[in-house]
């Protein structure tokens, strides 16, 4: 056979190669040579499509099918509200809601649970009224709960499998080319940024479509992108994707609250005395008050040892970039941003760097960055006298927290140093038993409260030398005792036989159940 | 010999605190409306304090409306104790 250019090309080697006739076997994905200047054809020939209707018309949406969405906006998302506004008017039901974690902001999916368009969820936590109406049985189906390594190995692995990834984006050219900052000067004071799009970078990678959906089209090239063109199916402009002001609202907070600064105080002196603080060393604080304000109280020790950190990770904070700029941390490696400054800094600082939630966190490779963590702090909800915390589930057995990457930190890094202050209220914060395990105990090496520090049996290494330095070391049951003579043995919970949620370990086994709360 | 002849209040709606509200029962009962913040957990313990301090006052006739945000049992005592002492227009403290 001729190909169109004249040339004999018989169809026996074709087949025996499996590789076609040029010009006779086309490929529909090859567009045609398109001969209009760039500054016009970023406008005429691009990924955008009109609506989110017709970006789900185009990605071929049907009842059943699991869809995706990320947090980096936390509170202030407002994408999924809207993308789910747009399927349940279209009509689609019994669908899968796989976000990275979900918010205080996302209550209206409830209704969206009661006419059945949404059939089930995997997320890492759930916030405000949605999560109460899950707790009292909303839903058929039990909540899936994943870390953020867990779930990005297991969309990696197929077990979540995402059909359509709805992925809100600060910024886009016309082809899909996504970022959380802007680079575009000009543009950067109207770019809502929420800075690392590090969990989006993993559906946006598996997902059998990827829509873009943005507020803000920047011009061609979008050259430093979280999103390749490549991996995306469509990109749709809507009026606002979030609010970044509040990103930092929550469990993000910067605290003033001076029983959090007195436990990241008592937590840095922990750090700089348990043989983990040493020049090339890197560190992770996880969400709350007292967990981030650690890095403060880090600070001058660094500066005065000539300590640097080779490298901060995880969910960054306006408190480690200070520490960056001043040249004690060298690679911020970046997930989420917890704050605005943060953002900012990704776009800014060179020794910045977005990493994706595989590389952050899977537990299936050595090489996650979570392996090469010497210290993290983390908050706890509960934590019990074998160490095992809960940051799931409030004192009332309601659903009102983010496993976030506290099991998957916890585990990796060297030294695990768990903040919570004793009583909160009247709820003691150190228990017989927690209401929902969310890390195994034997990961979690140090108990910091404000009243006293506790070291897992497991590390006595480290209680010699905390005990050398001069820090007062309780048994953890001594601290459970000092609560309850504060605020009296608290009475059980009762529970419905119902399953709301079901929590997983990283690697995707199950390691506790929720039940549903008795009013 | 304490009784109630008014209705009368004690404490905050503050977090940690616990705000009572009392008044006279015409049957020799103590009924006690409460509601809390950590109803679940201590819900039974509050309502046994706030009886146990009203027994102690030797108060036998008494509606009881409690909110409670979290009070330790020692700031439970303490208001109870203030609402009955105003309630019964008596400055006779046995403290």
């Amino acid at each position: 056979m001729k190909n169109p250019i004249g040339h004999e090309i018989p169809e026996q080697i074709a087949n025996e190669l499996g590789l076609g006739i040029y010009g006779v076997d086309k490929d529909p994905r090859v567009a045609e040579k398109d001969t209009t200047p760039l500054v016009e054809r970023e406008y005429t020939n691009n990924k955008v499509v009109e609506s989110i209707e017709e970006a789900i018309k185009m990605c071929g949406l049907k009842d059943g099918m699991t869809i995706s969405f990320h947090h980096h906006f936390r509170e202030g998302d407002q994408v999924l509200n809207q993308v789910m506004e747009v399927i349940a008017r279209m009509g689609f039901k019994d669908l899968k809601v796989a976000s990275s974690s979900l918010n205080s902001v996302h209550a209206p999916l409830i209704e969206h649970i009661k006419s059945g368009v949404v059939r089930k969820i995997e997320t890492s936590g759930c916030r405000g009224h949605l999560a109460d109406e899950i707790s009292r049985g909303l839903m058929e189906k039990p909540v899936i709960f994943r870390s953020h390594g867990g779930r990005a190995a297991a969309i990696a692995d197929g077990k979540l499998h995402i059909d359509i990834a709805f992925l809100g984006a600060p910024c886009s050219d016309t082809y899909g080319n996504a970022s959380g900052v802007c680079l575009d000067e000009e543009m950067q004071a109207k770019v809502s940024e929420c800075g690392s799009l590090g969990y989006a970078k993993v559906d946006a990678q598996y997902a059998d479509k990827v829509v873009i959906v943005t507020d803000t089209i920047v011009e061609y090239p979008n050259a430093v992108q979280s999103i390749e063109g490549t991996l995306v199916t469509c990109v749709v402009k809507v009026d606002s994707i979030g609010d970044p002001s509040k990103i930092s609202a929550g469990a993000t907070r910067f605290t003033k609250n001076p029983r959090d600064l007195m436990i990241a105080e008592s937590a840095a002196k922990v750090i700089i005395n348990s043989g983990y603080f040493n020049n090339g060393m890197s560190i992770q604080t996880g969400t709350g008050g007292a967990s981030l304000a650690v890095t403060r109280f880090l600070a001058d020790t660094m500066k005065a040892k000539g300590i640097t950190a080779r490298f901060a990770l995880g969910g960054i904070t306006g408190q480690m970039v200070k520490l960056h700029e001043q040249g004690l941390i060298e690679t911020l490696w970046d997930v989420q941003d917890f704050d605005t400054e943060a953002a900012a800094s990704l776009r800014r600082n060179p020794g910045h760097h977005e990493v994706d939630g595989l590389l952050y966190a899977t537990p299936f490779d050595r090489a996650s960055i979570l392996n090469q963590l010497d210290i993290v702090v983390l908050s706890a909800l509960e934590i019990d006298v074998n160490f095992n915390v809960n940051v799931l589930t409030g004192s009332d057995g309601v659903i009102r927290g983010a496993i976030g990457g506290h099991p998957d930190t916890a585990k990796g890094a060297d030294l695990t140093v768990i903040v919570t202050p004793l009583i909160r209220g009247r709820i003691p914060c150190v228990r017989d038993k927690v209401g929902t395990i969310c890390t195994d105990g034997q990961y979690c090496d140090v108990l910091v409260t404000d009243v006293g520090i506790a070291v897992n049996p497991k590390r006595p290494e480290i209680k010699e030398r905390l005990l050398a330095a001069g820090l007062k070391v309780y048994d953890i049951n001594e601290l459970k005792e000092m609560a309850e003579k504060v605020v009296g043995k608290p009475d059980a919970l009762q529970f419905t036989e119902k399953i709301v949620g079901v929590v997983t370990a990283p690697d995707g086994t199950i390691l506790d159940l929720i039940y549903g709360v008795v009013d | 010999m304490l009784k109630i002849i008014t209705k009368a209040e004690a404490g905050t709606l503050e977090s940690g605190d616990i705000h009572i509200e009392i008044e006279r029962n015409e049957t020799p009962e103590v009924e006690i409306d409460l509601s809390s913040t950590v109803m679940k957990l201590y819900g039974r313990q509050i309502t046994q304090v706030i009886r146990e301090t009203l027994s102690e006052l030797g108060i036998a006739g008494a509606i009881v409306t409690a909110t409670d945000k979290g009070a330790l049992d020692c700031t439970v005592r303490a208001r109870v104790k203030t609402a009955v002492y105003r309630a019964c227009q008596s400055s006779e403290y046995a403290w």
